[in-house]
This record gives structure tokens, sequence and C-alpha cells, in this order.
């Protein structure tokens, strides 16, 4: 029996991490586990960017997910990046076992000055489910309602529909 | 099946490379990298590039020099030069090369989506207006967009006419008709379907925030304000803007409106750039616009500028011939993500649902199945399990009991589900006390729905 391992590492929020797992089990056929962890990723950090290198999160984080019988996706409330782009939203090792979502940008009160809780629940949950797809195998999908529609700010993540399309859907089963 | 582009990206840093190679390949290209000129001059013999990115300082030839020399081989080939500094003079230099355009690192994700995108977006549109003229007889829907009345073979015509052009639409309707849907399925069928169809409901836009939503935000703008947003209209680009509600709007909101329809220019809140967008304007209502006018609550000028091209949905109660094949529709779609093993709609409730007039259209109808699906404990769908509003509707309609006990049994159920079923307040609103409200509902079998 596959699960989704859900890891958030150093979360400041642990009633936000409930109703996230409650939100996301909707979407998934599969057993949604938690793993909190407390981790130290400072290796990642880059002082000139005041960010954090999300693909070395990713490899620092394999070892977790060598006893899951499915996939593991970490949460972390700090900035990412990759070097050739100013920020990501998330990373994922395609047709891989980890991923990656931040939540740094997710929030709105970041972008209108107005926290909406709801909001960054369901930008959230997108988000893992697109870094969940790629962890599936997927590619970006051209329809503007699948979730796997490719998000390169918070405006797409909040256009781009919260399930996978059928087609991509059929490519999540267990 | 779609053919993949392919991308070449040429960069001496090997972690550029990788990393442009992952984020393409999530995006479903087949990407090839050369790590110099040279490299990528031999790639470049050997197969054809959709697009190349072009790092355009590298030891040996620069990126400049091989952007010449690549336009030599192919004219026509799309290239975007990346460059960790940015210069007027080179941008201005790159451009009269025949680069298509000009990115800086570390590149905004968004903006190298967007530039992608429209460049493949303009290369494959000639294709595209072909197929779009050969598969005109046939239209795509979205899935729940359903029905085979006349009334709605006539929608699918209309909408089979109107998606190909960039007509303004102005969708009618009742709520809960499906306009949302119509307005996908113009969208889907049209030239503009691989761009967003972005979704202004007008009438929960507050105000104080409608500039911002609208039409997007500076860093900074406002308190608050920490990171730019693009508003919807500028989301819109290349696709379709979706204004529902639209009857609801102020008269400021109007205003603003107008002016972006027709000029398709603004401006970001807290910014000084003129911002164009190429959108195409669907509009809905429930509300009828004439009168509106009529009354000074709507504009003229805006209403005539959505009243181009007008798609009327009947309400459900106008094409009851539909109702089995939705109501089939809505319970398949319950039972399969309820994993309930429900059959079919009894023929009792199926006569039922015929005769009720669904104020609240194919929505109501949806929710009717769906908390039917819930409560059903046979075979199939019966009477009693549909909402007991529905029910106690058709009660009157149906009933051959003409007896004074008949009507007021129908009586009671209707006070009692306007009221919520608070006993007090039914009790207050019949002028008896609620120990003989509890006796008539008793007596008549009334229950109360879960």
């Amino acid at each position: 029996m596959q699960e989704i391992v859900l890891a958030p590492i150093n979360f400041s929020n642990p009633e936000l991490i409930d109703k996230i797992v409650t939100e996301l089990g909707k979407f998934l056929p599969y057993k949604i586990r938690l793993n909190t962890l407390q981790l130290d990723i400072s290796f990642a950090y880059s002082n000139e960017r005041k960010q954090f290198y999300s693909t070395k999160i990713i490899q620092h984080l394999i070892p977790y997910s060598e006893n899951v019988d499915g996939k593991f996706t970490a949460l972390v409330e700090v900035d990412l990046f990759i070097p050739v782009f100013t920020y990501v939203l998330g990373e994922a090792q395609l047709n891989g076992k980890v991923s990656i979502v931040s939540l740094a940008r997710l929030h709105e009160e970041i972008y209108s000055g107005i926290s909406d809780e709801k909001l960054l629940i369901e930008r959230t949950v997108k988000e893992i489910l697109h870094e969940l797809g790629h962890n599936f195998g997927l590619i970006h999908c051209k329809d503007w309602d699948c979730v796997m529609h490719s998000s390169m700010g918070i405006e797409e993540v909040d256009i781009k529909g919260i399930d996978y399309c059928a087609n991509c859907k059929s490519m999540i089963q267990p | 099946m779609e053919k993949k582009h392919k991308i070449l990206v040429v960069d001496d840093e090997e972690i550029v490379r990788q990393s442009l190679f992952a984020w393409f390949r999530e995006d479903g290209y087949e990407v090839d990298m050369a790590e110099n000129a040279d490299a990528a001059l031999k790639l470049f013999e050997k197969g054809k590039y959709s697009l190349i990115l072009l790092d355009i300082k590298m030891p040996g030839m620069s990126g400049m020099d091989l952007l010449i020399k690549l336009k030599e081989f192919d004219p026509d080939a799309i290239i975007i030069l990346i460059t960790a500094y940015a210069s007027v003079s080179s941008a201005v230099k790159a451009l009269k090369s025949g680069a298509y355009d000009y990115i800086t690192k570390p590149i905004d994700p968004d903006e190298l989506s967007h530039i992608v995108v429209k460049a493949l977006y303009q290369k494959n549109l000639e294709n595209e207006n072909v197929k779009l003229k050969e598969s005109i007889d046939e239209i795509t829907k979205p899935d729940n967009l359903i029905g085979e009345s006349h009334q709605m073979k006539e929608i699918y015509s209309l909408i089979n006419t109107v998606a190909q052009t960039d007509t303004t639409v102005l969708i009618l309707g009742e709520s809960g008709t499906g306009k949302e849907l119509v307005a996908k399925a113009i969208h889907l069928n049209s030239k503009r379907k691989y761009f967003p169809l972005v979704t202004v409901n007008c009438g929960a836009l507050p105000e104080s925030l409608l500039e911002s939503e609208l039409f997007g935000h500076e860093k900074g703008a406002f308190t608050g304000a920490h990171y730019r947003r693009k508003g919807k209209f500028e989301m819109a680009n290349g696709g379709t803007i979706f204004l529902d509600e639209i009857g609801t709007v102020s008269n400021k909101v109007q205003v603003e409106l107008l002016r972006v329809i027709e000029t398709k220019q603004f401006t970001r809140v807290g910014g000084s750039e003129t911002i164009s967008s190429d959108f195409r304007v669907i509009a809905a209502t429930n509300e009828n616009l004439e009168e509106l006018v009529k009354e000074g609550r709507f504009r003229e000028d805006l209403y005539y500028r959505l009243n181009v091209f007008t798609i009327h949905i009947p309400p459900l109660r106008e094409r009851i011939q539909d109702i089995p094949l939705l109501a089939n529709y809505f319970l398949k779609k319950f039972t399969t993500s309820m994993n309930k093993k429900i059959t079919g709609i009894s023929d009792e409730a199926m006569r039922f649902m015929l005769k009720y007039r669904w104020p609240g259209n194919v929505r109501e109808l949806e929710n009717a199945i769906e908390r039917a699906v819930v409560v059903c404990r046979n075979e199939k769908i019966q009477l009693d399990d549909l909402p007991f509003r529905i029910s106690s509707y058709s009660l009157y309609n149906e009933a051959e009991d003409k007896s004074l006990s008949e009507a007021e049994k129908r009586h009671i159920a209707l006070v009692l589900q306007e009221n919520n079923w608070n006993i007090s307040k039914s009790a207050e609103d019949l002028k008896i006390d609620r120990v003989t409200l509890y006796n008539k509902i008793k007596k008549y079998g009334l229950r109360k729905p879960e």
C-alpha cells in the first residue's frame, strides 16, 4: 500500500498542517502520513541571496525517504531558489520520490496585506499536488483547470484548478 | 499525438544548464545542452530546434557571435539571450541581431515561462488555425455542459460560431443555468485556449480592492504589498476574461471596466508603466441589463460594448428533456466519488424531478442529486432521498388528494421548510402552539431533512 509522507520541516504552525492534510486528502487516493522534522538546513542557505537552495535540501532528504513506500514531500516556510531562477515555489524529482514545497510566497498578506488562511491552504495544497504529480512522472499540463499546469507566480497558482484533470489523475492512481 | 518542441540550452555554467534542463523537461520539452558555441553548432547541424536559450558571455565564441551564426543557418530560429548583467545597449544589439528576447540571470521563472510560451505559441499559430478550421463542426465542451434538447443544440451552434472570433459575448440566464460553463466552452474552442480563462466574480469584488485585483499593483504600492502582483486583466493576456455577475458592479467599477475594455491598456497600482493586454471579453448576468440601463443603474455605453453577441441560456424548466440526462450524469459523478453502489433513479423520483420547477436550475439539480446519493440506502434514488424542498413542492403538484387535511399537511411542510425547521418560529407563523405543531408533524409523517 503506497502512502504519501508529508514532512513539515521546522514548521511553526502545527494547526495549519492539520488543515492542509485534511484538504489534501480530498484529492489523493493515498493515505497521507505526517512526519514532522526538526532539521538544520543551514547548509542550503545562500548568504548572497538570503534564500535556501531547494535541490540541496532534496538531496539531504533522500535518506529520510528510503523507508517510505510511496512519495515524500517536505514542507518548509523558508524561501527557496535554484541558481538560475530568482525563486521557486517548489521542486520535485521527476519520476522520483522526494519533493519540496515552500509556503514563503503563498501567504496572501505579502501581496495584499490581508491575511487569508483559506487561500493559503488552497495554494499550499495546489503546490503539493503539483510537485507530487512530478514525482509520479507527470509533466506540466496544458489544461488551466489542472493542478499540473505550470504556475510561475502566485497569480497563476490562483487561476489554475485545485485537482488533476482526468488524464493526469489516471497517471497518479495506485 | 502532439509533437514535442525541442529546446537547446547553451551556457558554460553546468548548474545553469542542468537547472534549465530540469525545468523545461517538466514542461514536456525535449532538451539538448551545449557548454560552448562549438558544441551548440554541432548540435544545430544535426537537428532543428524550436527555441534556443543562449548565454551571452561564454569562453571562446560569444553568445552574440553565435546568435549571428545560428541565424545564418536558420533565419526563423527563435533565440533568447541570457546574461548575468542587463544593459540597454547589449539588449538593443541582441534584438537588432535577431534575438527574440533578452533576459537576465537570475531569471524570473514567470518571465521566462511567458517568453517561451509566447514564442512557441506564435510559431504554432498557423498550424493551429488550420486545425480550428478543420474541426468547425464539433465543439469541445466542459464535461458538465450537458443537454441534447433543441435549446442546448442551438447554444452549441452559437458557441461554435462565436468561439473562433474575438467578438465580445454576453451570456444571459438565471442563476445556476451554467453561464460559466458556456464561457469555458467558448474559450476552449477558440485560438486562445492555451492561455487562461480568468474569471472575475464582479459581485464579490469590494470596491476598495478593485483596482489592485483588476490591474495589479507594484511592490510597495500600499502597506503590506511586499511583492508585485499582476491583475486579472494582465493575467488574461492571450486568453479570455470572464466578467461574471456584470449587472452587480457599481458605477465607478463600470467606468473602469469600460476604459480597459476599450483601450486594453492600464497601469498597475503604484506603477507608471502602461501595460497592454490582449484579452477577449465574455460577460454574464442573471439580471435584465436593458432594464438596468433604463433605470440608470448600468451605463449604456458599457452595455453596448458588451452586448455584441448574446447567448441566452434557458432555465432548466424550459428544457425538461435534459433533466434525465443531467440527473444521471450527476448520479454517476457522485456515486463514483462517494463509492456508493446506486444503480439509478426510481421512476417516482424521476417523475417528480420532471415536474419540479428547479428555480436554482442545473446547480440545484446537482445539489439535489448529491444530497440524494448521501442519504440513499437503496439500489435506486427514491423520492424521499431528494431534498425536502423538492419533494414538498412536488406534493403540491402531484397530489390527487384535494382534502383539507392534505392541504394542511402541505402548508405545514412549507412553513417548516421556510423556517429551516425552527419549531417555535413555525408554530408562531402558523398561529398554533408548539405541542400542536409537534402532533401534526407526527400525524402527517413529516421529516426534517438531514
